[in-house]
């Protein structure tokens, strides 16, 4: 028996869902007198017609009830002789689909409120969607407002047909309809003497009873995402982490992820207690026979059903206010694991209302997007159907720390059922071995006419004559060939320097020190290149001032610029955005092009 | 005991369970991803569960972070004692903080009202926290508490200022936590955001976990003010006219400074009876503290500000 349900309210503005929340608390007699004697205060002064106004329960914050809307999640605690419940109560409206998503993540059931009088509306059907794509499996569909048709059976019944034929089209595994009035009570707490037709339970008792356990949390193998190593001193060396799935035993032997090394469990910690075996959900300290090589973000597993891949088809529900660019590189966290990934194209977008397939290449802020993305490394990871904790991420923008958006993965694109790389036998650190040298990526960063090309240039024959193996790219040598089907929309400008970040990257396995010269202006496309090229970036700010630049104005650029014709001319028309903290900074206008060499060389650590 | 009974504690283990293993996951994605956390102690019944719930998180190692006590130097003296005795003897790193500002300028419940929990409180929280250039602090706030803190998330995000911003939250999924920051921000995470005040005594019950003695009923000096019952815990609290002290069985609900926190007058003696009574209360734990009974929205508003 399950005993503590966690359910999501969502309806729209007016359908009343904090009033059926409300109403539920006030009559089941679960709240504290301090809160009814408030709640009666309230609502005589802000309420329409001195009624008890329960939606005041419920909206805390002061835009809320200023504007008398939901905006945020809300969670309320209560707890009947049959279970304990937390209820998210979540806005309806299609500006707040994020927080209605972030309710959704952590309900097992939605209740959704649905105006008898108005039918099944987009939003309804917007509401199946959201919940359904976040995990959720079981409904209820609180058909509200049956006090405005006078109690009758046959509105109920219309309503009822068009909902079932809209929830085949999800994976649903319980759903059940009830005809309430949430203003009235009738068939909140108990049954309705006035719909003698219902024959079903009321509202509460359906939520004490639903059986919403899930499966595939002890039918599936053992799955443990490594949260931290616990080493209190040389003789103990833990895992910790919670069993999201499966059980495990001392003396059984285990798998870790990605690598595919094993071992035996020698013991469990429960918290603080030892324990023979451990359960899905439990939090504990795993160690092991023998030493093995597991950090956080691995995953120890037993008969593992999941995958090992960089490369994954997903759904995203997109949350900034800044809009997905295919090309820009995120942070992406899955269970433990957080990975540079790069959104690599949008198949397509899904209308969140209807559930047709649109074309598109931009995701604005609420849009749902059937997506391709690539991580940096391979991961442990799962069908979101499967594991929810293996299946589900985020991704975060690298600059501004927002959470951008939260996906589930639908399938792994290899479709290999190889789960453990094979390490080719010559890799980066044997090729950089062999030339005795630490491979990097020097990106030049700076304005036009700043020196970068003169400086890459002086710089990779002091590097040659050191006995270094270089290799330079710039402008000219990258939009003649690689780069040649580009232009210069702000798209194209993306794409450019992602390739460029992904040859210096293939450049650096390959043992090669690359030197880069590209004005590259914003901050954005020099986080993701170091987020591509990884260990060994080196950020170069040539910070020479604008003013000695347009004085040199070697290509006569600048004087062009100034009479408007070269659009979008940095440093002009355009800006540029100085590095927060690159690891090198010169300024040509202050020291000689030879010191500037000497410079570098010296804070590279190659001048011993 | 009759067999419904029965499976209703086993049940309501399971529960604490749930609740115990979700701030567990909070603490170790904390103490993995945050540069320098740190934990806060007011003393009370929360903060003696979350103190709990870290010694288990990180179990065979010591919670990896300090501890931090916000003194304004008028919390009740048992409480004082109760910190240092528990610290000494986990052999945990327990700092302790005071606005001296606001002591040298003699700041005091009496004669100060809000301004005094601005500066005691609010200020030396924030000074503390830029002091030790701490970046995330654990507090032991519930969502059942107020409403504000039922629209906040597990991982709250503030400016560099410590200030929140409700309209805009994190969007926070199932248990994916951003605890990305830029220098100078900072996050307050709430590893008990779920927990009720009935799981919180069940809980303590459960594990038998130390909590002040002034949880307890017992004789104690006490005077009537303003619809509290208010114990004079030092010569500091002065008589009022009409006022007069009265040894009264009472216990207290929430522990803060000895002068904002009203006492229940009761028997219970242990903590059974506490929870007993618990379990058929009819107010919520914060009409007993004086600061918060006030217009609603007011904690939004310091939370805005800054407040914890």
């Amino acid at each position: 028996m399950m005993d503590l349900l966690k359910f999501l309210t969502c309806g729209s503005v007016d359908d009343g869902k904090s009033t059926l929340i409300g109403h539920m608390l006030y009559d089941a007699k679960l709240l504290y007198t301090d809160q009814r004697r408030e709640l009666e205060l309230n609502s005589r002064l802000k309420s329409r017609n001195g009624k008890l106004d329960y939606s005041l329960l419920l909206d805390g914050l002061m835009a809320e009830r200023e504007q008398g809307i939901t905006i945020d999640v809300a969670y309320r605690y209560f707890s009947t002789d049959a279970r304990s419940f937390i209820v998210a109560d979540a806005p309806g409206h299609e500006e707040y689909t994020r927080n209605m998503a972030v309710g959704a993540s952590f309900a097992d059931l939605a209740v959704i409120l649905v105006d008898v009088a108005r039918g099944v509306q987009r939003q309804t059907r917007r509401h199946i969607r959201i919940c359904n794509l976040m995990g959720i499996r079981h409904f209820v569909f609180a058909i509200n407002k049956m006090d405005l048709v006078h109690y009758n059976k046959n509105y109920f019944d219309e309503v009822v047909a068009e909902i079932e034929k809209i929830i085949a089209g999800f994976q649903v595994e319980s759903s059940c309809s009830i005809p309430v009035s949430a203003t009235e009570g009738d068939n909140i707490t108990s049954p309705s003497v006035r719909m003698g037709w219902y024959t079903g339970k009321p509202l509460l008792s359906y939520l004490e009873q639903v059986d919403v356990s899930d499966s595939r949390k002890t039918e599936a193998g053992f799955v443990m995402p490594v949260q931290r190593v616990c080493r209190p001193n040389s003789d103990y060396r833990g895992f910790q982490g919670q069993i999201e799935s499966g059980s495990i035993s001392v003396s059984s032997e285990v798998t870790v992820l990605p690598k595919g090394e094993k071992a035996r469990v020698k013991a469990i910690y429960r918290g603080d207690t030892l324990v023979e075996t451990a359960k899905a959900g439990w939090p504990v300290s795993i160690s092991f026979d023998r030493e093995v090589d597991v950090s956080r973000g691995c995953v120890l597993v037993k008969d593992f059903t999941g995958m090992v891949s960089n490369l994954f088809s997903a759904r995203l529900l997109w949350m900034d206010d800044e809009p997905l660019i295919p090309g820009k590189n995120y942070l992406v966290k899955l269970g433990t694991k957080t990975t540079p990934g790069t959104v690599m194209s949008v198949k397509y977008k899904i209308d969140i209302n209807d559930g047709t397939h649109v074309p598109a290449d931009v995701i604005y802020k609420n849009e749902i997007a059937d997506c391709q993305i690539s991580l940096s490394e391979r991961i442990v990871m799962d069908k979101f159907d499967r594991c929810e904790t293996m299946g589900g991420f985020i991704l975060t923008d690298r600059v501004s720390n927002m959470t951008s958006a939260c996906g589930v993965i639908k399938h792994d694109l290899r479709r290999s059922d190889n789960l453990v790389w094979q390490e080719t036998d010559v890799d980066r650190q044997m090729r950089s071995a062999q030339k005795g040298q630490e491979p990097r990526t020097l990106w030049f960063t700076g304005l036009s006419g700043s020196g970068k090309s003169a400086l890459a240039n002086a710089l990779e024959k002091r590097l040659l004559a050191l006995g270094k193996h270089t290799m330079l790219l710039d402008g000219d040598n990258v939009r003649m060939g690689l780069c040649r089907n580009l232009g210069f929309t702000h798209q194209d400008r993306i794409e450019n320097i992602r390739r460029v970040a992904e040859v210096s990257k293939l450049m650096n396995d390959a043992g090669l020190i690359v030197l880069t010269a590209f004005i590259s202006p914003y901050a954005q496309d020099r986080e993701n290149a170091r987020a591509i090229i990884g260990d060994g970036f080196v950020e170069i700010y040539v910070s020479t001032p604008l003013e000695v630049c347009e004085k040199r104005d070697v290509k006569g650029l600048y004087q062009k610029a100034r009479r408007g014709e070269i659009p979008n001319f940095t440093g002009i028309s355009s800006s540029y955005e100085p590095p927060a903290k690159p690891e090198i900074q010169i300024d040509t206008s202050k020291c000689t092009l030879d010191e500037a060499v000497e410079e570098i060389i010296k804070q590279l650590g190659l001048d011993v | 005991m009759c067999w419904k009974g029965l499976v209703q504690i086993m049940c309501a283990q399971s529960y604490l369970d749930e609740l115990e293993a979700e701030a567990i996951y909070i603490m170790r994605e904390v103490a993995a991803e945050c540069e320098k956390p740190v934990m806060l102690y007011s003393i009370g019944k929360d903060s003696s569960v979350m103190l709990h719930l870290a010694m288990k998180a990180f179990y065979p190692e010591k919670p990896p972070f300090p501890f931090l006590h916000i003194d304004t130097t008028w919390k009740f003296h048992e409480m004082i004692e109760f910190r240092d005795q528990k610290a000494k003897e986990l052999g945990i790193e327990m700092l302790v903080y005071t606005n001296e500002e606001g002591v040298k300028q003699g700041i005091n419940p009496f004669d100060h009202g809000s301004a005094y929990t601005d500066i005691m409180k609010t200020q030396a929280l924030r000074q503390a926290l830029d002091h030790y250039q701490f970046t995330a602090a654990f507090g032991g706030g519930r969502r059942d508490e107020e409403k504000s803190r039922a629209k906040e998330r597990v991982f709250s995000f503030r400016n560099e200022n410590h200030g929140w911003d409700p309209k805009n939250q994190r969007p926070e999924m199932w248990k994916l936590y951003n605890t990305r920051i830029r220098s100078g921000e900072s996050m307050r995470v709430f590893p008990l955001s779920n927990w009720t005040e009935k799981d919180i005594w069940q809980y303590i019950l459960r594990e038998h976990i130390d909590i002040v003695p002034l949880y307890f009923a017992k004789e104690r000096p006490m005077i009537f003010r303003d619809g509290n019952w208010i114990m004079v815990d030092d010569e500091r609290l002065k008589l009022q006219e009409g006022e007069e002290i009265q040894q009264k069985k009472v216990r207290f609900r929430t522990l803060g400074c000895y002068p904002l926190t009203g006492a229940v007058e009761s028997e219970a003696e242990t903590l059974e009876e506490i929870v007993k009574e618990t379990l058929g209360e009819v107010t919520s734990e914060r009409t007993s503290r004086v600061i918060d009974y006030e217009e609603t929205g007011s904690m939004e508003r310091r939370k805005r500000e800054g407040y914890f």
